[in-house]
């Protein structure tokens, strides 16, 4: 019990006949990252509020560190929250912000004032104490948040998709740093977010939402390479799924299947393969030059489409262009197939 | 402060035609209330005839030390008071519970608010005195404050609501995940945040009251407010020096917490409140 940061029995959370959490068992572990990644509507922050205590479960328990906290109002538990809209106090400085929490504690105000300074060099903004929040930019005002948090030393921290106002840019700078500040204070994250490459790039496990259920818990890796459901392999990443007629005329069987466009490779018609690959025919029906890589939209001779991901090792914008209404085989190992149910 | 100047249009300027309408309806709106204020130190005690004959300061003292005129203006400012004390709590629980909760007749509630104040006084003040006789109740100052509170709720709820519409509602919800109980949070977040709001809806509920001559007659016993007593000093042209310098009090009385109200609510646009 000890080692379980928090733990979810059975928790629903119904609003009218919406049952935005249904029935989820969960188990974060002390000191992870841990991601809650789905849709809008998915029950991910539903269950993030449940944590915090904006939110009772309507049945089921829920336990920080062992102990049952479900009808416990937030002042009383020791999680804290940054918040998708910062939620600052804008009459406050940003020290002040800062202190909130050990203010409330009645913590003295030279105490109170170390602290944050520590905390303003931990989150990189030193000297911005006398600042209001409307002076600063979005990236800052995130620090600010993520240091008010942090100066309470919760034993778990809630982020509620704390990068979504950032640009891409500051996003995948913060993302790094707040792995980095994770690490370094060795506090349990509970991070919300919809963005798969997000939750990939930070966390230590993902929890898929969808529909208020966890479809898939794992690593990151895993939650990739063998999606558990089909709507994990169309929600992490991009995924062909294929099934029925055209599934059988590939691999000889109509179950469904999951294969990644960079898993497939393009080659000509009459290319030979060995017994450890799957092949199919079609012809490229469109063709997206990204820079980076090239996607191509190919339509199978018997119906169906794949998408294929190629990287632009060599090639220019002027050579794949070249290739669309060309005929081509598509082959990929028979074990990058993920068979998947639903 | 700064960004109100780059806010604005660039380029475009007035026609002279504009210009000169636009100039041209603000006299027609001020130079009657410069006239009052002219008039007030006019030596001609009787009539009023442009250009005054001389001027004087002699009404001044005079009117200051009418009885019947600080009477009227103690009973206008104290029902004045107590009108925007009542506005102030009822309109800011109103715009609590708009705000926060979800009930039957919501929608209504903000355009019942405002039906004292947007229906003419004179159906409001009907509607009270029929009220007020149907309860058997005797006209009094506590029916003037009643009566002024009624149409003054209205302007705090206004503020306190746009108020609470702009601010981060999730600001309450970090309050508390930081420690802070219901009241802590009422106290060091809530609160200074509608400051502003409260005191310029405090201070356009009590300019309402003060001023207020139609629904007063309708739910006054034998009192005078200010207003009503000035109206009943226009029949009597001997004291017209005195009611001018009167009227201009009034003007100044109401007119300066307004500017301050117009003031404090556009500078706590541009800093306070704003939803990061």
């Amino acid at each position: 019990m000890s080692d379980s940061a928090v733990l979810f029995k059975n928790v629903s959370r119904h609003f009218g006949d919406v049952k935005a959490v249904d029935d989820v068992a969960l188990e974060v572990k002390d000191g992870e990252f841990f991601s809650m990644l789905g849709p809008s509507g998915s029950g991910k922050t539903t269950c993030l509020r449940m944590i915090a205590g904006f939110d009772r479960p309507t049945s089921g328990h829920i336990y920080l560190y062992g102990q049952d906290v479900s009808n416990l109002p937030p002042y009383e538990r020791s999680v804290n929250t940054v918040f998708q809209d910062y939620a600052l106090f804008p009459h406050m400085t940003v020290e002040d912000n800062i202190a909130y929490g050990l203010m409330i504690k009645k913590v003295s105000r030279a105490q109170r004032m170390k602290q944050v300074d520590d905390m303003l060099d931990l989150v990189r903004l030193p000297g911005f104490g006398h600042r209001k929040p409307s002076q600063l930019s979005g990236g800052q005002r995130q620090r600010v948040a993520l240091a008010r948090a942090l100066i309470n030393h919760p034993k778990v921290l809630l982020l509620d998709e704390p990068l979504g106002a950032l640009d891409l840019k500051l996003r995948q700078q913060m993302q790094v740093e707040l792995k980095n500040i994770q690490q370094r204070v060795g506090i349990t994250f509970v991070f919300v977010t919809h963005d798969q490459e997000e939750a990939l790039t930070m966390s230590d496990r993902i929890a898929v939402f969808n529909q208020g259920k966890i479809e898939q818990v794992g690593t990151p890796a895993e939650v990739y390479e063998h999606p558990a459901t089909s709507f994990v392999a169309s929600f992490v990443g991009t995924s062909n799924l294929v099934s029925g007629e055209v599934a059988k005329r590939i691999t000889g069987s109509d179950a469904r299947f999951s294969i990644r466009p960079e898993k497939i490779h393009l080659a000509a018609p009459s290319q030979q393969m060995g017994a450890e690959m799957f092949a199919a025919d079609g012809k490229v029906r469109d063709v997206v030059y990204l820079g980076l890589y090239t996607r191509y939209l190919v339509e199978l001779d018997g119906g169906g489409d794949l998408v294929v991901v190629e990287q632009n090792l060599k090639t220019t914008s002027m050579d794949v262009m070249k290739v669309r209404g060309q005929k081509v085989r598509l082959f990929w190992q028979k074990d990058h197939v993920r068979y998947v149910g639903g | 402060m700064l960004s109100k100047k780059k806010s604005q249009p660039p380029g475009e300027r007035a026609s002279w035609g504009l210009k000169l309408g636009s100039l041209a309806a603000l006299l027609f709106l001020h130079v009657p209330i410069w006239l009052i204020f002219l008039y007030s130190f006019t030596t001609d005690e009787s009539a009023y005839t442009f250009p005054p004959p001389s001027l004087t300061l002699k009404w001044i003292p005079q009117a200051i030390a009418n009885p019947a005129m600080q009477e009227a203006l103690m009973l206008s400012l104290r029902v004045a008071a107590l009108a925007t004390v009542m506005a102030l709590i009822l309109g800011t629980l109103g715009a609590a519970a708009v705000y926060r909760y979800d009930f039957f007749g919501k929608e209504a509630i903000s355009f019942f608010l405002i039906l004292p104040l947007a229906l003419p006084g004179i159906v409001t003040g009907i509607a009270i005195r029929s009220a007020i006789n149907l309860m058997q109740i005797p006209f009094s100052f506590w029916t003037i404050v009643i009566g002024h509170a009624t149409f003054s709720v209205v302007t705090v709820y206004n503020n306190v609501l746009a108020r609470f519409r702009r601010t981060s509602g999730t600001m309450v919800e970090a309050s508390m995940d930081l420690g802070a109980n219901s009241f802590q949070t009422f106290w060091h977040i809530v609160l200074p945040n509608i400051s502003t709001a409260l005191l310029a809806g405090a201070i356009l509920a009590f300019s309402l009251s003060f001023d207020e001559v139609i629904v007063t007659t309708f739910t006054a016993g034998q009192q005078q407010t200010l207003p009503i007593w000035i109206f009943g000093q226009m029949l009597k042209p001997r004291n017209r020096p005195i009611t001018n310098v009167t009227a201009m009090l009034v003007v100044l009385i109401t007119a300066l917490p307004i500017l301050l109200a117009q003031r404090l609510t556009a500078r706590s646009s541009d800093t306070e409140g704003e939803k990061s």
